[in-house]
């Protein structure tokens, strides 16, 4: 890899670029939060802060900007962007408020985008976790990983798509938010232990094989950050999937005899 | 009936194997750092197995704590039952790491650079007695009904 001397000013625009949104998704969130009817439950609103500011962090300033040399900010950053952000925010509940706040022929609208075949698909369980674990096997395995820091526009995608795919994968598993199509707790729980599995083998596969240009040393510490790191937010998707199964078994005689919906 | 007798030695089985599993990470690679994170001998196949049991064995202590909690709410817990599926668990899954993992996938050792044969035959006659046990406790509880909670 060349070197990044520059990187701080180059990556400007495109630290812009993935910025600006997390900004207006927080403008929004707080104007429907606070101009809504229906009390909207304060910890939703603290927990989507708390996700969009870790989401910035990994974009714009001193994080992001390290990144770009430094694989274990990099892989911090990931672990921020890609996990700990999108579980945070999807637990706040946005479409639920959006739903409450707009007129009822956008919601109809938006409802009728949410049922479209596309977004129905990624939504799957098995959709959402080969696009976001395997786009990570894919950014790591392959030169995608260099080729990012050398075209801003590869940076800027790769960024959107960990963030997608991470938020994605949560709502995939996690119904807070409305969904298409519910999966049964058992058929995503065994989908969740693959994906997780997936997670953490490729964490020590980095450790092993460094992608091109990062330091071996660098590779290894990164790797377990992936992988201890990846095991925090796993726990507290398991909590939240378990307690969501715990509590619609209420009924039921047993866990087991669990349905959704 | 059955079902909550199932239910009782499923949940303690799930977290017997998260209770070694998570015994296995923090006495053996984060305090004593006798395990390798990662063994450059590892087969891929090690590898595969070890990311397969290391996540499922996060989940599978969460859920069979929610499920000991269900068992409890609905007044159907029996401990001795229980208690069996926890050593069932967790001789098993000690005893798969001490042989299959460690020894035909080469995931790493218990320990590096000394005799290795007591630390495997500790390991694995440990792992096989809390089997043993744990399979006669749960013969001796099949027709229990009773809970004792």
């Amino acid at each position: 890899m060349h070197s990044h001397h520059e990187s701080a000013s180059v990556f400007n625009w495109a630290q812009l670029i993935l910025a600006l949104p997390f900004l207006m998704a927080w403008f929004l969130y707080l104007l429907a939060a606070f101009t809504s009817k229906k009390k909207w439950p304060l910890y939703r609103i603290v927990l989507w802060t708390f996700g969009i500011s870790l989401s910035l962090i990994s974009v714009i300033g001193p994080l992001a900007e390290r990144s770009h040399t430094d694989f274990n900010a990099h892989m911090l950053s990931h672990l921020f962007l890609g996990m700990l952000a999108p579980l945070l925010l999807s637990l706040s509940a946005p479409l639920t408020l959006a739903f409450r706040s707009l007129s009822v022929q956008i919601g109809r609208k938006l409802s009728k985008l949410l049922k479209s075949k596309p977004l129905k698909i990624a939504v799957h369980p098995l959709a959402a976790s080969i696009l976001n674990i395997g786009g990570l096997w894919v950014l790591y395995t392959t030169g995608l990983y260099g080729l990012m820091h050398e075209h801003k526009w590869i940076y800027v995608l790769v960024h959107v798509h960990i963030f997608l795919a991470g938020y994605l994968f949560t709502i995939a598993f996690l119904y807070i938010d409305p969904v298409s199509k519910r999966y049964s707790f058992k058929f995503r729980a065994a989908v969740l232990i693959l994906a997780f599995a997936g997670h953490g083998i490729l964490s020590k596969f980095i450790y092993a094989n460094p992608p091109a240009g990062v330091p071996v040393k660098q590779a290894e510490t990164a790797g377990m950050l992936m992988y201890y790191g990846g095991d925090v937010i796993d726990i507290l998707i398991i909590v939240v999937f378990c307690y969501q199964w715990y509590h619609a078994s209420r009924q039921g005689t047993s866990l087991s005899q669990a349905n959704p919906s | 009936m059955e079902k909550r007798q199932a239910l009782n030695a499923l949940s303690g089985v799930l977290f017997g194997l998260g209770l070694v599993a998570f015994f296995d990470e923090t006495v053996f690679h984060q305090l004593l750092y006798w395990h390798h994170f990662y063994d450059k001998s590892t087969t891929d196949i090690g590898l595969v197995s070890d990311g397969i049991f290391h996540s499922f064995s996060w989940f599978a202590t969460i859920a069979s704590l929610f499920m000991f909690a269900d068992l409890r709410r609905k007044n159907v817990f029996y401990g001795k039952r229980w208690i069996g599926g926890i050593l069932t668990g967790a001789g098993a899954f000690q005893l798969y790491d001490g042989t299959v993992q460690h020894k035909l996938m080469g995931l790493h050792q218990i320990r590096y650079g000394v005799n290795i044969l007591p630390y495997d035959l500790v390991w694995n006659i440990t792992a096989a007695a809390m089997l043993a046990a744990g399979i006669m406790l749960l013969i001796k509880t099949r027709h229990g009904v009773k809970a004792d909670a």
